[in-house]
């Protein structure tokens, strides 16, 4: 991989913001939004449940990481709609740029405008609703890294969906992470899911990430069986995911459906 | 680049789909300063044919090969050397013309790119136009900055897809001269599909015709007509494209 076609992937990205600074706007409200409602429902929860549990790390955390992996899957896809809303997957796959170099590219702008959604939900958390997020140290990086590659894991996943079905299919992609959710055990333990979505779970490095942060939040040993299943899952979905792409793009140079992607997009 | 090595060489190359043969068995090369039409009605083939060239379409049988680099082997040494502009692959018309020129500029690995970039606006007019979104330019002003960004990299071929296909006569003749001008001193190759006969006999030393997936003629635009038995190249080029199988046979030879 060359870095010059890497940066050139990357600084198309930072014109098309500075370009267009209202595309700042949606990277920053939505999670804002989420990190204000969650902490009010946790406030509220943590009055009326006379347990002496304290609701903010496990929702309010809960809702932060899960938000950074769906920014994570939304940067890598954003960035390769741009390509397909401007057509410009000819000008693109016509250039001596490496299809390893191009998602580099995806994955690196990815992780420079996710951050700045990141950045507004942890001031927010911490901030106003005193949400202690460091002080479960060295794991949480480790758990944040799982996160982050399965973050791009869905991000190529989805951008292999629009290629092969055309720019219609990016509807398909939106719901995607709500629609995991519910086996990610983001707000509750595994053990409360039917055994079906469990089995489920387990295919998803995000419910060994949550059940492991609740398993440290409870004073519990350190999860390092949790984290070492969900590492490996990641590492391995995102091969997979890798390995789709590279099919997808073969089978689009083969058929001629890359070079008809830009022609039929336009009419 | 060594003389006896052709900027573009095309062996064999056939492409289909399913039952249909959208190209057969077609062969050609073009050489280093040399500028060849690729003309045929639509549906000949042009298009799959610098697809395949640009390395987008892969053929299903045969190769290509770019200053003697096969492009299925070694697609980004072989793309380094190429370049292209098309009517229907404009410039991501939300950046403007210098982002556009930056961003392949560095997709192509271009040394000194800014220097490049100067040069290239300065040389297709488009400094004034530097800080203009490409959405916004004219027909006219995108055609420039897509050459523009074809020569990006000085390319040792260059393919142009109907380049001239929404310029007023006045802007065709300046490109066309600067086109040939790339040909003669730098020794670029170029392959141009275009529907204007008119700009062939100008410009193309050497011309194909493609109908339905096949090369049925070859030769230089001035005298094939007259090998065919057709006054104009446009006249050839009509019998071509209605009857294909008479125009070869009404040939000379």
């Amino acid at each position: 991989m060359k870095p010059r076609p890497i940066a050139g992937i990357v600084l198309r990205q930072f014109y098309l913001l500075r370009g267009s600074p209202v595309r700042v706007f949606p990277m920053v409200t939505w999670v804002a939004i989420d990190i204000v409602l969650w902490g009010f429902i946790t406030r509220y929860l943590n009055t009326v449940s006379g347990s002496g549990m304290d609701f903010v790390p496990t929702l309010l955390g809960g809702v932060l990481l899960w938000d950074f992996c769906t920014r994570i899957m939304q940067g890598v896809t954003t960035a390769f709609l741009e390509d397909v809303w401007s057509r410009n997957f000819l000008n693109l796959f016509a250039s001596p740029l490496s299809i390893s170099e191009y998602i580099a590219g995806l994955v690196i702008t990815s992780v420079l405008t996710s951050s700045i959604g990141v950045v507004v939900m942890l001031l927010l958390a911490t901030g106003v609703f005193h949400l202690q997020f460091f002080t479960m140290g060295l794991p949480l990086i480790a758990f944040l890294l799982v996160l982050f590659v399965f973050g791009i894991t869905l991000g190529i996943f989805s951008s292999a969906i629009v290629l092969r079905l055309g720019p219609a299919s990016e509807w398909l992609l939106w719901p995607l992470p709500a629609l995991l959710s519910p086996f990610a055990a983001v707000f509750y333990p595994l053990g409360v899911l039917p055994q079906w979505m469990q089995w489920v779970a387990h295919a998803l490095p995000p419910a060994y990430v949550f059940e492991g942060m609740r398993n440290l939040l409870a004073d519990r040993p350190f999860p390092g069986v949790l984290l070492l299943e969900g590492s490996l899952v990641a590492v391995f979905e995102l091969a997979l995911a890798a390995y789709f792409y590279a099919r997808v793009y073969n089978h689009a140079v083969r058929t001629g459906l890359l070079a008809r992607y830009s022609a039929e997009s336009a009419a | 680049m060594t003389p006896d090595r052709p900027a573009l060489r095309a062996s064999h190359l056939s492409k289909v789909y399913g039952g249909l043969t959208a190209l057969d068995d077609v062969s050609f090369s073009v050489q280093p300063g040399e500028i060849v039409g690729l003309l045929g009605p639509n549906g000949a083939g042009k298009t799959t044919t610098i697809n395949m060239v640009l390395g987008v379409l892969a053929a299903t049988t045969g190769s290509v090969e770019i200053d003697g680099i096969d492009i299925s082997k070694q697609r980004a040494r072989a793309l380094a050397r190429t370049n292209f502009a098309a009517v229907y692959a404009a410039l991501p018309g939300n950046l403007t013309v210098i982002e556009n020129l930056r961003f392949f500029g560095l997709l192509y690995g271009i040394d000194s790119l800014r220097q490049r970039v100067e040069e290239l606006l300065h040389e297709f007019d488009l400094a004034h136009l530097r800080h203009t979104k490409c959405g916004l330019l004219s027909s006219g002003e995108q055609t420039r900055a897509a050459l523009a960004k074809a020569l990006l990299n000085k390319p040792q071929l260059l393919l142009l897809d109907e380049p001239t296909a929404s310029l007023d006569p006045s802007a065709g003749q300046l490109i066309r001269a600067k086109i040939r001008g790339l040909a003669t001193h730098d020794r670029c190759g170029i392959l141009w599909t275009t529907h204007n006969m008119g700009e062939v006999e100008a410009v193309c030393d050497r011309v194909l015709f493609l109908s339905r997936g096949k090369v049925l003629l070859e030769g230089n635009p001035l005298t094939l007509p007259q090998e065919h038995r057709s006054a104009t190249l446009e006249e050839l080029f009509i019998r071509v494209a209605r009857e294909p199988l008479s125009a070869v046979e009404g040939g000379a030879a």
